[in-house]
């Protein structure tokens, strides 16, 4: 097996990002209902978010200098890999609350695991970042572990 | 049809066709602040990275999966504790995909569901699974 990461990558194994707040509004659960095709009423009229709704809502607001020509906006807490070519991703989600407008709603975003496997085309490079959400006084209300795959 | 309150392995969970069309990918894009040209520039998609079409939010295709889940327990007292899927293969606007599951196991007031996003040709692009608990 190559040995791609080396101890300079792996020590941003723990890394965490600055955390953000964001107000839930009616409005965005609308939005976001209707973009994702609900049909549950409750959702269609922001007075609930759909289980997904946390992955747009701590979506990166970013301005256009930070994007790559692509369009993609680089996440911050991922050191520079040495590949580069973004495979299959996947999430992980556990609910502990629902999320209603009003809320008011922190993400602690933490890089916890960087390994290597060699797939049938040549080594992969796997990363996690796990984000917790939680209300202002602290209850949990989402667990999320995201895994990609790099080749 | 089954419900969760006498789920048993091998039910089937109600299955949805979802073919996205322009407007819904950019509504998504919009709302995620996400500029991917894939998702909305064709000639990029084409031309530069070699895609047959508008290549469809990976994070979409699993919202799909929970809209499975939920239209399941929707009015019953089950609720979603856990949802994971990968996104293994891409899909493209004006594809018919179809969303649905099937209870793999039940025991202790939790049922496991193994959920699918299928493309016409019947691959599973996006497979994930679930876990329900049933009061």
């Amino acid at each position: 097996m190559s040995n791609l990461l080396g101890p300079e990558l792996l020590a941003n194994i723990g890394k965490q990002a600055e955390p953000k707040t964001e107000v839930v509004t009616r409005r965005d659960i609308r939005k976001y209902a209707i973009a994702t095709g609900q049909t549950l009423r409750r959702y269609l009229d922001g007075d609930e978010a759909p289980p997904l709704y946390h992955v747009a809502l701590f979506w990166d607001v970013v301005e256009r200098h930070e994007l790559t020509p692509d369009g993609v906006s680089v996440d911050k807490l991922l050191p520079k890999f040495p590949l580069e070519k973004a495979m299959a991703g996947g999430l992980q989600i556990t609910y502990h609350a629902k999320i209603r407008p009003g809320d008011v709603l922190t993400a602690h975003r933490t890089l916890t695991d960087i390994y290597e496997k060699s797939g049938r085309s040549g080594p992969l490079i796997f990363y996690e970042i796990v984000m917790e959400v939680q209300r202002e006084d602290g209850t949990p209300v989402i667990t999320e572990k995201t895994t990609r795959i790099l080749r | 049809m089954n419900t969760p309150a006498t789920a048993q392995v091998g039910d089937l969970l109600p299955a949805r066709d979802h073919k996205c069309d322009n407007i819904q990918l950019f509504f998504y894009n919009a709302v995620l602040w996400n500029a991917h040209r894939i998702h909305f520039d064709l000639p990029y998609a084409r031309e530069v990275e070699g895609y047959p079409g508008l290549v469809i939010a990976g994070p979409l295709m699993g919202d799909w999966l929970a809209q499975v889940v939920d239209q399941w327990i929707e009015g019953t007292r089950a609720s979603l504790v856990q949802i994971e899927y990968s996104n293994r293969q891409a899909a493209y606007v004006g594809e018919v995909l179809t969303a649905g599951g099937e209870v793999t196991a039940v025991a202790d007031g939790l049922i496991q569901v193994a959920l699918f996003v299928k493309n016409e040709a019947g691959d599973v692009i996006t497979p994930g699974s679930a876990t329900i608990r049933v009061e």
